[in-house]
């Protein structure tokens, strides 16, 4: 019996071994393939139109555009994985995406984990609200009224902050938090102007107030160690920027009001 | 050594301690805990009742149509009702008919825990109601022969007979099935509610560290299964008294 159990030991040894030196000439035989044409993985939440979403089986909006614009100018070739919001910028610090690209502001807090490059996109966060809502300005948000969010976004983020961790409900996307506000379940939903406005239209009964509840800028996050890819970004976010076509893609999906 | 506690240290510090997240942690394991109590009572009110139902009809259905033809009907629409949940309940994910439930049958409502109670106790209900319809069917014959032979209907069979046995036959199964509940609560951050996980989660975003907050998250979980297990061992035990 004894010895069955020490032979079932070494076996199950030398099948872990195999196993992690399988996996290991695995990895380097992609890394030879990858020679001939890096990837750059671009992790984004393609919940978040206009600036990611999934368009029949594809990833589309501006960030998916200029991150391929990107990867063009670098000559590399675009990866996308979709996670979570949340996930994004851990991912990116580890390792295991090159850069986040996600509508992500640049916060202090952000700062100390990853490095941004130069900003390519202005937004604001609004707040949605059911036609008729007593919530007219931004002024009439308290701690007593129900704040729906898309969960770690900059507007879960401030909203927690001003009003307290009891009066927001996060949810994984914004679009359930627009979809808890028609039924009831939140007052309002504070999330960046953009993706607000296409939920507002694809929406009966729900408008956007005049008053933005906070502007911010949207960046590319970058591993900290890695300050070749960003200098390398910013340089080529200069050109896209110079050569107008950031604003070109920018107006494809943005009509100017 | 010591350089690799003090990195632990300052993390644990950043991770739980600063702005009292570790507070966030306990409201979720609060949340988590209601929902599971609650859910369980639900599953098991329900289960045992559609056990009830499935098991009269399997074991009664022949000399029940001669003699209470009314009766026979109605047992034979309850069952089929029975069949039918059992199928839909099993036969979809948790998360989604968690999601159902928020947002389709109480759109309208605004506590968003009763509403995971709801989904959580009536999927439970399910796979209880299998376990212990499983339990009464495992029980020989002869008990139900013998009981039936001392002048007990089959209500009397069921309960001083068939009943206290089938209790300690189910309870491990019955135990697995809350264990696996308390697990499956996790998903209910998929409508906003803070439980264990999801606390975990924005402690994850809101430090960027993963490490941490999902091991932690993770050690909660186990102590708690652990618990649970413990609890169970000793009720088992001493209803294993009678035997030698």
């Amino acid at each position: 019996m004894k010895l069955k159990r020490g032979l079932a030991a070494v076996l199950v040894a030398a099948l872990a071994v195999g196993m992690m030196t399988g996996c290991g000439s695995k990895s380097s035989d992609k890394q030879a393939a990858s020679d001939k044409k890096e990837t750059l993985v671009m992790a984004t939440n393609a919940t978040f139109p206009p600036y990611e979403y999934v368009d029949g089986q594809d990833y589309a909006g501006i960030d998916v555009e200029v991150a391929q614009a990107i990867a063009d100018e670098l000559g590399m070739e675009l990866q996308i994985q979709d996670v979570e919001f949340g996930s994004i910028i851990s991912g990116v610090q580890s390792g295991k995406f090159d850069i986040g690209m996600a509508g992500i502001t640049v916060t202090e807090d952000r700062k100390k984990s990853v490095n941004f490059t130069n900003t390519y996109a202005t937004a604001k966060q609004v707040i949605i609200v059911k036609d008729g809502s007593a919530i007219q300005t931004v002024d009439d948000l308290s701690s007593n009224t129900k704040i729906g969010v898309q969960q770690d976004t900059t507007g879960d983020i401030y909203t927690t902050d001003d009003y307290g961790e009891d009066a927001v409900t996060r949810y994984n996307k914004g679009a359930d938090a627009v979809q808890a506000l028609l039924t009831g379940k939140v007052d309002c939903v504070v999330i960046d102007s953009e993706p607000a406005k296409e939920f507002v239209a694809a929406n009966d009964g729900l408008k956007i107030l005049d008053t933005e509840y906070v502007e911010e800028e949207y960046a590319i996050c970058v591993a900290k160690d890695n300050d070749e890819l960003l200098n390398q970004i910013n340089d080529v976010l200069d050109k896209l920027k110079s050569n107008g076509k950031i604003d070109e893609i920018v107006n494809k999906y943005i009509s100017a009001e | 050594m010591s350089n690799g506690w003090n990195t632990f240290v300052t993390d644990f510090r950043f991770v739980f301690i600063q702005d009292d997240r570790w507070k966030s942690l306990f409201q979720g394991l609060g949340n988590t805990l209601v929902i599971t109590f609650f859910a369980v009572m639900i599953g098991i009110v329900l289960g045992a009742i559609v056990a009830t139902v499935r098991t009269t009809y399997d074991k009664n259905n022949g000399d029940m149509k001669k003699r209470n033809p009314v009766g026979f009907y109605i047992l034979s629409i309850a069952n089929v009702i029975c069949k039918l949940y059992l199928t839909v309940i099993r036969g979809t994910p948790v998360v989604v008919q968690l999601m159902i439930a928020y947002f389709i049958i109480f759109a309208t409502s605004n506590n968003s825990t009763a509403v995971a109670v709801f989904a959580f106790g009536i999927n439970s209900g399910a796979y209880v109601a299998e376990i212990i319809r499983g339990g009464i069917m495992s029980i020989d014959e002869g008990q139900f022969e013998a009981g039936r032979s001392l002048g007990f209907n089959y209500g009397q069979t069921m309960i001083y007979i068939i009943i206290p046995q089938v209790f300690k036959v189910v309870l491990p199964t019955l135990c697995n099935e809350f264990i696996v509940l308390l697990k499956e609560t996790s998903v209910a951050g998929y409508v906003g509610i803070m439980d264990l996980t999801k606390a975990g989660d924005i402690i994850r975003g809101r430090t960027f560290s993963a490490f941490l907050p999902l091991l932690g998250v993770a050690a909660i979980y186990l102590v708690m299964v652990v618990i649970l297990t413990a609890l169970v061992g000793c009720l088992e035990r001493s209803l294993r008294k009678n035997e030698r």
